[in-house]
């Protein structure tokens, strides 16, 4: 055992300064398109319809890279991860400042978002330096993160975790499938649809830094992004 | 036993089926009656691999197809129809029990019947019967985990039945996550369904990415640029390095050794960032495309990356050093979520969990696709088929996998890394070795290159279907052990 404990003081501290700092090391974050364009062909290509002149609907962006790759449009990418929209009545007030649990809901991802949120406890981010805490279950949870495209048998599921949460408790939406179905793109309800959704979180998926932007945001310790809500 | 011989064997005893021989492949049309016999005679008899069950509709007609792999790794597709007023096919899930969960997905999908099948009815929407009780003892009762469980976890529904401590069984059930993405790709462009193809499973996108493009490219006869196959080796590897390492991370977790999955998951976290550095993305989505890359990358970057990667390797190593020799986490580890060969061999089981059990199947050296034909990689092996097992498996491969990163960067040579695709109707199955195992994509497309049908036999699914042999008269607390041993994704077998 004392071995384990000298290999973890050998490792020191990785953990991100944000928020406290900026975080820029590489590979953080995929990204999402600032800026649209005018070019029809490229507005064309976009398979989710996330451009139109001039203007990006970035809850709508699957990071497939195509308006800037293979139309070879040179899109103004943001490289950040500030990318949480709040509603401003929804953030939480002063006794949520230290400590929210938060329970987890696969709706339906394809694991990607699921493994981002994963990460937020890996010692990169250790969210509890912040106050977030995972909880197994809804009775205790404050926050409900849901990720993935709401799929007809996970509705009833996604229903009774809600209903199962005590008040006051807030829901964030995490990933393109959550917010707008992303390339899927059924006909079905999405979240919004069904429960009312106060983080949005875009990307496919959102990368850890994105989720911590937004746990923050719902807690009033950082503003929201000022993209507007689709 | 060869292809050739299997076919006047086939013939022999089935005279009546029709026999049609084609470059490494046998397509076999049978009546419906004989189909299990068919199929018994190349699994039981030939060890033919059984890969899946695909099916299609015509107008007042609906046929499955049993795929197999042949002795020499052919496609032998077993074909048999029935009309649509008389919806009846005969199981062949009692010779071929790899089979069981296909033609349960496939009764309840197309609404039909498999005559002696023991276990028919709603398998995918969760409509059906309480679940029954197989133990009669005082006490026993059956414990639900999920489908919303632990702190971060996939959903799914596991009944474990138990008569307090011990577990006598564990019964999973999935599709709560069915996203339809196979009936979703119907109509679509070919170029729009690789978005789809990647996010069957999104820590291992672009292997399915490239399932799936090579079967779209074998379609057109598109020739991918020689440099564009060996970064796509490259990327492939540096995913199952990247998958591998979530795995051992979660299975360090699953015995309370918080000090180990941290330092595994510092390397984790890493690796994605080496993924996001060079492709854009940190799980490689929009790289593979039909055709080859959507983006050339530049060697010194590759370069830097296998050296991280080489990096990360050898920290892991030291982390496996103390690993095992911390008897608190071998004791957890040795003899639970045993899976025997028999085992593995009878469910289909594929990936590093089957070749932890002594099934040293690997595609990409027995039908090796895209590079790997050059590489030739080694496939590591074990053969007690516990969580130790796999464990080491997982460790070899990262291993291995790093040889191949930079070998297929040695390969690359300069020039283009994209071929354009000609449009052209036509069906065509492919393999690759993801890095939870076999996984089979089959395509069809009509002349404007839109996907009419798409079928995949995922990974996931067959080791789902193999679970419960593992998960068999164990503890309680031994069950999230077993669980992380086996690192699968439930998003890739729902689809
Ligand atoms: S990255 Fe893809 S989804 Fe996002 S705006 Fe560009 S084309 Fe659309």
């Amino acid at each position: 055992m004392s071995r384990w404990a000298l290999k973890g003081l050998k490792t020191g501290v990785v953990t991100t300064s944000y928020p406290g700092g900026d975080e820029r090391a590489s590979g953080i974050s995929p990204g999402l398109p600032v800026s649209g364009t005018t070019n029809q062909a490229v507005i064309a290509a976009c398979p989710v319809h996330a451009l139109d002149n001039g203007g990006v609907r970035r809850n709508r962006c699957i990071d497939c890279y195509r308006c800037a790759r293979t139309q070879g449009e040179n899109m103004a990418w943001d490289r950040g991860f500030e990318w949480a929209q709040v509603k401003k009545e929804a953030v939480l007030p002063a006794p949520f400042k230290h400590a929210v649990n938060i329970r987890v809901l696969d709706a339906g991802d394809c694991g990607a978002c699921l493994s981002e949120i994963e990460q937020l406890n890996n010692p990169y981010y250790n969210m509890h330096r912040l106050g977030f805490f995972i909880t197994p279950t809804p009775r205790k949870a404050d926050i409900l993160i849901v990720a993935g495209t709401i799929t007809k048998q996970m509705r009833p599921v996604l229903m009774k975790t809600w209903e199962a949460m005590p008040t006051p408790k807030r829901l964030i939406a995490v990933g393109a499938c959550a917010l707008t179905h992303g390339v899927f793109g059924q006909d079905s309800p999405v979240l919004s649809d069904i429960l009312p959704v106060d983080v949005a979180i875009p990307g496919c998926p959102p990368p850890p830094l994105a989720i911590i932007h937004g746990l923050l945001a719902i807690t009033g310790r950082k503003p929201g992004s000022d993209w507007e809500v689709e | 036993m060869d292809i050739s011989q299997l076919a006047e064997n086939i013939h022999e005893f089935f005279p009546a089926a029709s026999l049609f021989s084609g470059p490494e492949s046998l397509n076999i049309t049978c009546d419906k009656n004989v189909a299990p016999g068919v199929c018994d005679l190349l699994f039981n008899r030939a060890h033919c691999f059984f890969m899946g069950l695909d099916w299609g509709q015509q107008a007042d007609e609906i046929h499955v197809i049993y795929l197999f792999l042949g002795p020499g790794n052919e496609y032998i597709e077993v074909q048999t129809g029935t009309k649509k007023t008389d919806p009846v096919f005969y199981s062949v899930s009692q010779a071929v029990h790899a089979a069981d969960w296909y033609e349960r997905e496939a009764a309840h999908v197309l609404g039909v019947d498999f005559t002696g099948h023991p276990k028919l009815g709603d398998f995918v929407t969760h409509n059906d019967q309480p679940p029954t009780r197989v133990l009669d003892a005082e006490g026993a009762f059956i414990m639900p985990i999920g489908p919303v469980f632990s702190g971060v976890a996939e959903s799914i529904h596991f009944r474990l039945e138990t008569i307090g401590e011990e577990v006598i069984r564990t019964v999973p059930k999935l599709f709560y996550k069915r996203r339809n993405i196979e009936d979703l790709a119907v109509g679509r462009t070919s170029g729009d369904v690789v978005l789809l193809a990647e996010r069957f499973a999104g820590t291992t996108a672009i292997s399915h990415a490239l399932g799936y493009c090579m079967a779209v490219e074998s379609i057109s006869g598109t020739d991918v640029p020689k440099r564009a196959v060996f970064l796509r080796v490259f990327l492939a590897e540096m995913e199952r390095i990247r998958h591998h390492l979530g795995v051992i991370e979660g299975i360090c977790a699953s015995t309370g050794l918080g000090v180990a999955a941290s330092q595994v998951a510092v390397l984790h976290e890493e690796a994605l960032r080496i993924t996001g550095t060079v492709t854009g993305h940190r799980y490689g989505f929009g790289m593979v495309v039909p055709g080859g890359l959507s983006l050339d990358l530049p060697d010194d970057a590759c370069l830097t990356a296998v050296n991280q990667v080489d990096d990360i390797v050898k920290r892991l190593e030291g982390i496996e050093r103390l690993l095992v020799k911390t008897t608190t986490f071998l004791d957890r580890l040795e003899d639970v979520g045993v899976v025997t060969k028999t085992d593995a061999l009878e469910h289909g089981m594929v990936g590093p969990i089957a070749r932890a059990s002594g099934v040293c199947a690997d595609c990409r050296r027995s039908k090796p696709y895209g590079g790997y034909d050059v590489l030739r990689p080694e496939i590591p092996c074990e053969q007690e088929g516990d969580g130790f097992a796999r464990l080491r498996v997982f460790f070899a491969e990262i291993r291995q996998s790093t040889v191949l990163m930079r070998r297929a960067l040695e390969n690359a040579g300069a020039g283009p890394v994209f071929s354009r695709v000609t449009p052209k109707a036509g069906m065509k199955t492919a393999c690759v070795e993801s890095p939870r195992g076999l996984a089979v994509h089959r395509v069809r497309v009509d002349a404007d290159f839109r996907v009419q049908h798409y079928r995949v036999f995922s990974p996931s699914f067959a080791n789902w279907h193999g679970f419960h042999t593992a998960a068999e008269d164990f503890a309680f607390q031994d069950f999230p052990i077993i669980l992380a041993t086996f690192g699968l994704s439930v998003a890739e077998s729902d689809r």
